[in-house]
């Protein structure tokens, strides 16, 4: 596997361990004896109403001073029952709930959740519609780390490289609507194919995107990489060691960060992505900094794949070319009585999948998205499941953030990129 | 579970759209519980040899996907074997769920496992009957399995044994309705409008922590501005 250490000439703190066992606060180490204080503890409600939680996320913190003794996150108030709602809806119906579960990379989502249901049907879809996929998942995790990078430096302390990725991430918001007419619920995918092709011009736009952003991730580099506070307050903070990283489930950059190089991209290829020249960047302490770092590389990498699948970008058929799947057109209905039958039987009883279950995942912009589908021979799921990788990613937050301080616990929290309605559903 | 999936008569166009795009897989679709059941993943096998009496069935989904089906009393074992065992090494617990198929069928807990080193995936499968919804926790194996658990609970009711925190997540915790992803739960919920409405109003509103968060403090309860003997309103 082809992978890559995040180097950058940055010291590390010297009382950190590689696997960052010793994890020394950033603050001053206080020398006097401990004043007695007494031994009581004081609970601070963090959220659900707080810019920092990222969402309505509610972390109940149990302080002693200013460290965190245990932290217990409090979810659900985000909850929509999204899989409930799928037991109702034809499989092609469901398409615009995957888009509201992480509506900060909704095109990963929308191809996710056909990529699965079209391996329960047993569907081969166009080369087309393959690599316009990897483009459009590409394009979403780039879009998905530039809001994790703005939120992550607000959070730091710095507003500027907030501004710099929100103009960039305004780009990819344009080309989101030049495709599917939205911005955030896009809704782009359609079993065995897209909702239509793409429009003139928009390749165009995500090169010039893929062209034009490393010059603003250099900037971003230049402000954070190496700022003394940015430093200060992320290395040696929330660090897990690689075995623990795994058995917490983490996945994504989290896991990638402790120096597991485990990428569904890679391990697990799909679309073709083993054909695509490309790196896993991985870190070797596993603390928000290598985080950090993971992520600004694999923003570049995602940049490697777009150029690459936008130079390979075939031409043809988008949809696949079955009337058992694909609607036909407007012209077609209107002038075909066969083509007309095929629309009414498709939108009235839907395509219907075997009794049989399947599970797909893919290398999503939080981690593994995993999607398990059950179908019973009819038009609609017995059961679709989402494994969302920001609910396991934050089942860690209480192992991360005892110990740290409480403003260290909003870094930790920045630096795993959950996004709350996909951990609610 | 609908109408479309029953065969319609004897035009052979009609059935072969009935049958759906992927038709021709219909052959595997028996669940094969003899011993010469095709699988892809030796693990299939090493289970088999390992477990004689505890692995029920085996079963290839969706073309290439090996799902074993365990007995739910030593599914924590057969766990903690794959996991441990060198040849196996399953070590990452991508995902616990369960499935309910409705009219009284038993719901399947789904243990979805990959081994980093391995590149390799398993499905394990439990059955348990709806009157014993039980079955060992996989925390003290994988600490991961926590949450996913809680959700299973959340949401089917089932509990799992040696779980050290098991309480509902997604929904409130005095939540009176039911486990929401069942069959027979209604998609709007158990109650009406009228009677979820009164009970959101009539919820304690200094209700905001959990006996076992309090921890047997005082909650420092902080009165409204206007209430304060010290306070000023206009300040």
């Amino acid at each position: 596997m082809a992978t890559q250490s995040a180097s950058y000439a940055v010291g590390r703190n010297p009382e950190m361990g590689p696997g960052g066992e010793l994890v020394a606060s950033p603050v001053a180490p206080f020398d006097a004896p401990e004043p007695e204080l007494g031994s009581q503890t004081m609970l601070v409600n963090v959220g659900p109403q707080h810019p920092a939680t990222h969402g309505v996320l509610r972390l109940v913190v149990e302080l002693d001073g200013e460290t965190v003794v245990s932290v217990t996150p409090r979810l659900g108030y985000l909850h929509s029952s999204f899989e409930k709602l799928g037991e109702y809806r034809t499989w092609n119906q469901i398409i615009p709930l995957t888009d509201r579960m992480d509506y900060l990379a909704p095109l990963i989502y929308n191809c996710a959740y056909v990529m699965a249901v079209e391996k329960l049907m047993g569907i081969e879809v166009t080369e087309r519609c393959k690599v316009t996929r990897v483009i459009c998942m590409e394009l979403d995790r780039v879009f998905s780390h530039l809001l994790w990078l703005g939120t992550w430096s607000i959070d730091v302390g710095a507003f500027t490289p907030f501004l710099y990725a929100f103009q960039q991430r305004e780009k990819v918001y344009k080309l989101h609507e030049a495709f599917t007419g939205a911005r955030i619920t896009t809704s782009a995918t359609r079993i065995g194919g897209m909702m239509a092709d793409l429009p003139e011009g928009w390749t165009e736009g995500v090169r010039e995107f893929a062209d034009n952003l490393p010059a603003t991730l250099d900037e971003v580099d230049t402000l954070l990489t190496c700022n003394a506070i940015h430093v200060g307050r992320t290395q040696g903070i929330g660090a897990i060691s690689a075995d623990e990283a795994v058995n917490h489930g983490l996945t994504g950059a989290n896991l990638r960060a402790s120096g597991v190089p485990y990428d569904v991209r890679k391990d697990r290829p799909y679309y073709d992505y083993e054909s695509y020249d490309f790196e896993v960047p991985i870190g070797c302490h596993g603390d928000c900094y290598d985080r950090y770092l993971v992520r600004m590389e694999e923003m570049r990498q995602s940049l490697r794949i777009l150029q690459q699948a936008l130079d390979r970008l075939p031409d043809g058929p988008m949809d696949v070319p079955d009337p058992r799947i694909t609607l036909p057109t407007k012209t077609e209905c209107m002038s075909d009585m066969e083509s007309m039958i095929h629309h009414f039987k498709l939108i009235t009883e839907g395509i219907p999948a075997p009794a049989e279950d399947c599970w797909f995942s893919v290398e999503g912009s939080k981690g593994e998205l995993g999607m398990y589908v059950v179908g019973d021979g009819g038009p609609k799921p017995v059961r679709w499941r989402i494994r969302p990788p920001s609910f396991v990613n934050l089942s860690a937050i209480p192992k991360l953030a005892e110990g740290h301080l409480m403003a260290d616990l909003i870094m930790i929290n920045a630096s795993l990129d959950i996004v709350l309605g996909e951990i609610d559903r | 579970m609908s109408a479309t999936s029953e065969p319609r008569g004897a035009a052979p166009d009609f059935d072969l759209v009935s049958l759906g795009p992927s038709g021709q897989r219909d052959a595997q679709r028996v669940r094969a519980t003899g011993s010469e059941v095709p699988h892809l993943n030796p693990s299939v096998a090493a289970l088999r040899e390992r477990f004689p009496g505890a692995v029920l069935g085996n079963q290839v989904m969706a073309g290439d996907e090996d799902v074993v089906y365990v007995d739910p009393s030593r599914i924590v074992e057969v766990l903690r074997w794959l996991r441990e065992d060198p040849g196996q090494h399953y070590d990452h617990l991508a995902d616990v769920t369960a499935v309910d198929y409705g009219g009284g069928r038993p719901i399947e807990v789904v243990y979805q496992l990959w081994s980093i080193p391995r590149r390799a995936a398993l499905r394990l499968k439990c059955e348990l009957s709806l009157d014993a919804l039980e079955v060992d926790s996989a925390t003290a194996i994988w600490e991961g399995a926590n949450w996913l658990e809680r959700e299973v609970y959340d949401m089917y009711g089932v509990e799992f044994r040696g779980h050290p925190d098991m309480r509902r997540i997604l929904m409130p915790d005095g939540y009176a309705e039911g486990h929401p992803l069942r069959k027979d739960f209604p998609l709007r919920g158990r109650f009406s409008r009228a009677e979820q409405t009164r009970r959101s109003l009539t919820r304690d509103p200094e209700d905001h922590y959990t006996p076992g968060e309090i921890g047997g403090r005082e909650p420092q309860l902080v009165a409204p501005h206007d209430e304060r003997s010290d306070g000023d309103p206009e300040r």
